[in-house]
């Protein structure tokens, strides 16, 4: 057990990856030597340890980087890719969208492609909607992709680990305005499992579901719900691609009531695709109304009042949590 | 062309007819209503090119391609009856009918990866060759695309990566004077592709694509000087695209005198005609060449229909390895 930020527990499921499975590699846009020399980066210091065969700066080309998963992946390599911010999967898109996610079906299950792609997100760093665009729904509605994403250090490593072996095409989401946190990690080759979600707060009176930085959003609104006397249980996804619909059914079941919760904008969001799949699934279960809390459907704003005002904050969690209750 | 032996034209003529005989049952069987499902996008006229290239390589080397494929996997060995069973959709098919004719995928010759995103096979192919080179395994990968798709970003990407890495890969461009209705000098900004070699430090050679002993000869002296390890190169083959893009197109586009003379220029029939003249076939060999091959194709097609198409339940396999749960849920618990 180590005590690392989530950037360090990044770096440290690549090594553990790398040192034990020759077929590992990673490459992307300064991912070797970095305009961001920050230990807490994800991928700092991995060129030192591993050498210039095996961490790639490539060139600013998001479509060869994602076509360099995809071909090598195919070659029965374990590739590791950085999309350096989320917004510019646009550019990797046909490589992940059109060849990742579909070669092996096309194939009739002869090949297959055991790619990880990681890419960083969040809201928050003020650098304006090309650089922050929560996109997950997107590559969650492909099918042929899984799709993860880490709110603490300890599952940043283990989802990794679990990704960069798992035999299908991962997408990794990392939060970075929480690359800085810290928290234990356990050491050596920890692996979580792809689709087990993670009920970070027990409560009794309602559910809200989330993922990512936006489960400290949650934690606080369930800090705020206690001292009126409301019992909020908070539900981590962790991974969106397996999806642990048991885990949703199972909590719902037991409070009643159901709040979605996201930084990526509302409409078509993936707080509409929990909500559909409880009011399909469980409707009788519920005591009431789904509610869903998510940004505005408007680009992440640069100035800081109004990216603040973009981010749904625990405030919107109580009041959607009171209004069904 | 001294170099090449005797056995070796016969093969490449043999492939080549075998190449003509399976597309233009293709396109007998395009006109047949109900026959064939989808589009049929036919290479006929560009056999010189896929045998020439196929030929300089190994057997363990990659191969990537696009949708007019199939030239390029027959040559490198793929057997004619599952590709035309995958072309008809059938279980029977390389593919299991999940391909069909666009996206053919025939792992066990090393043709690993076809896409038919126009564009999308480079980057594929810097893929494939960058796990060769890590590997150290000395195989190498060879990429076909179009003219069109010369003009796709992607292939920008791929081709300098490729240059900078010093992957080994040889791009090959199959210019075959027409990217959908549009002819070269409409979408393209030089008169010649392999031009372009030059901003991505790499060799680039321009050759007679019809011609298969000049596209062979072209093809070894860049696959050697990949193989040593001084990085990618690119060949632009000049050929004619004979069919539209898709049996449906009528290619009203083309002057039917510039056809008429691609026409003459015919790959396969030049070919057979050269080698009689040079001695290397008799007339008898030539037509039992022709019959072998077009029986070979009989036969292809008799397999492709006593074989059952897929059950269409069997949509749901083959994407995942491993499966999420969510998809095939129907009920609660």
């Amino acid at each position: 057990m180590a005590e690392l930020s989530y950037g360090q527990a990044v770096q440290d499921a690549l090594r553990v990856a790398m040192r034990s499975d020759d077929r590992v590699f990673v490459a992307g846009e300064g991912v070797g030597i970095s305009i961001h020399a920050d230990p807490n980066m994800p991928t700092f210091s991995l060129l030192e340890e591993f050498g210039a065969r095996r961490v790639k700066d490539t060139p600013v080309s998001e479509a060869a980087i994602a076509g360099l998963a995809v071909g090598a992946s195919c070659m029965g390599l374990l590739p590791v890719v950085e999309i350096m911010f989320f917004p510019f999967m646009t550019l990797a898109s046909d490589m992940l969208v059109n060849h990742a996610a579909k070669l092996r079906y096309l194939s009739g299950g002869k090949s297959s492609f055991p790619l990880t792609v990681r890419v960083k997100t969040g809201v928050g760093f003020k650098a304006g909607c090309q650089h922050s665009h929560n996109l997950e729904a997107w590559m969650a509605h492909v099918p042929g992709l899984k799709v993860v994403c880490a709110s603490t250090p300890e599952d940043a490593k283990g989802l990794l680990l679990s990704a960069v072996f798992d035999p299908d095409p991962v997408v990794v989401i990392e939060e970075m305005m929480l690359y800085w946190m810290r928290g234990e990690v356990p050491d050596g080759d920890l692996r979580v499992e792809l689709g087990k979600a993670r009920v970070v707060r027990p409560g009794s009176d309602a559910t809200v579901v989330t993922y990512g930085a936006a489960v400290y959003t949650a934690l606080e609104a369930a800090g705020m719900l206690e001292q009126e006397g409301v019992s909020l249980e908070v539900l981590d996804l962790r991974s969106l691609v397996p999806l642990d619909r048991d885990a949703v059914f199972e909590s719902v079941d037991r409070t009643g009531r159901l709040v979605t919760l996201h930084d990526a904008t509302k409409f078509c969001g993936f707080g509409a695709e929990i909500g559909a799949m409880v009011a399909e699934e469980m409707f009788d279960a519920l005591k009431a109304p789904i509610r869903r809390v998510a940004a505005p459907d408007i680009p992440v704003p640069f100035t800081p009042p109004q990216e603040e005002f973009y981010k749904p904050s625990a405030g919107q969690v109580v009041a959607a949590v009171k209004s069904i209750l | 062309m001294s170099q090449i032996s005797p056995s070796l034209k016969k093969r490449m003529y043999c492939e080549m007819v075998l190449i003509r005989s399976f597309e233009d049952r293709l396109v007998q069987m395009a006109a047949e209503e109900g026959r064939l499902p989808g589009m049929q996008i036919l290479a006929n006229g560009q056999e010189a090119v896929a045998v020439g290239v196929v030929r300089a390589l190994e057997p363990e080397d990659v191969l990537v391609t696009n949708h007019r494929s199939h030239g390029h996997l027959l040559a490198k060995g793929a057997d004619p009856g599952k590709l035309m069973a995958e072309i008809m959709g059938r279980s029977t098919g390389v593919n299991k009918g999940k391909s069909g004719t666009l996206h053919l995928a025939v792992p066990e010759v090393h043709a690993l990866m076809t896409s038919t995103v126009v564009g999308a096979s480079p980057p594929l192919a810097a893929g494939a060759a960058f796990a060769q080179q890590y590997a150290g395994s000395g195989s190498i990968t060879v990429v076909f695309f179009g003219d069109g798709a010369a003009a796709e970003g992607s292939v920008h990407e791929a081709m300098n990566l490729a240059g900078v890495w010093k992957l080994p890969v040889l791009f090959v461009c199959e210019n075959n004077c027409w990217a959908g209705a549009q002819a070269l000098h409409e979408h393209c900004s030089v008169g010649q592709i392999a031009h372009r070699a030059d901003g991505y430090g790499m060799p680039g050679r321009f050759v007679d694509g019809n011609d298969v002993e000049k596209v062979y000869a072209t093809s070894r002296e860049l696959v050697e000087h990949i193989r040593s390890g001084k990085g990618p190169a690119l060949m632009e083959a000049l050929t004619f695209r004979m069919r539209g893009h898709g049996e449906r197109d009528h290619q009203l586009y083309v002057d039917k005198e510039e056809l008429a003379r691609w026409g003459e220029l015919c790959p396969v029939r030049c070919y057979g005609e050269k080698l009689l003249a040079e001695g290397f076939l008799t007339a008898g060999e030539r037509q039992a060449i022709q019959d072998e091959m077009e029986g070979r194709v009989k036969g292809a097609e008799a397999f492709a229909d006593m074989s059952p198409f897929p059950a269409p339940e069997e949509a749901l396999d083959d994407l995942w390895v491993v499966e999420p749960r969510q998809y095939r849920s129907r009920n609660r618990r």
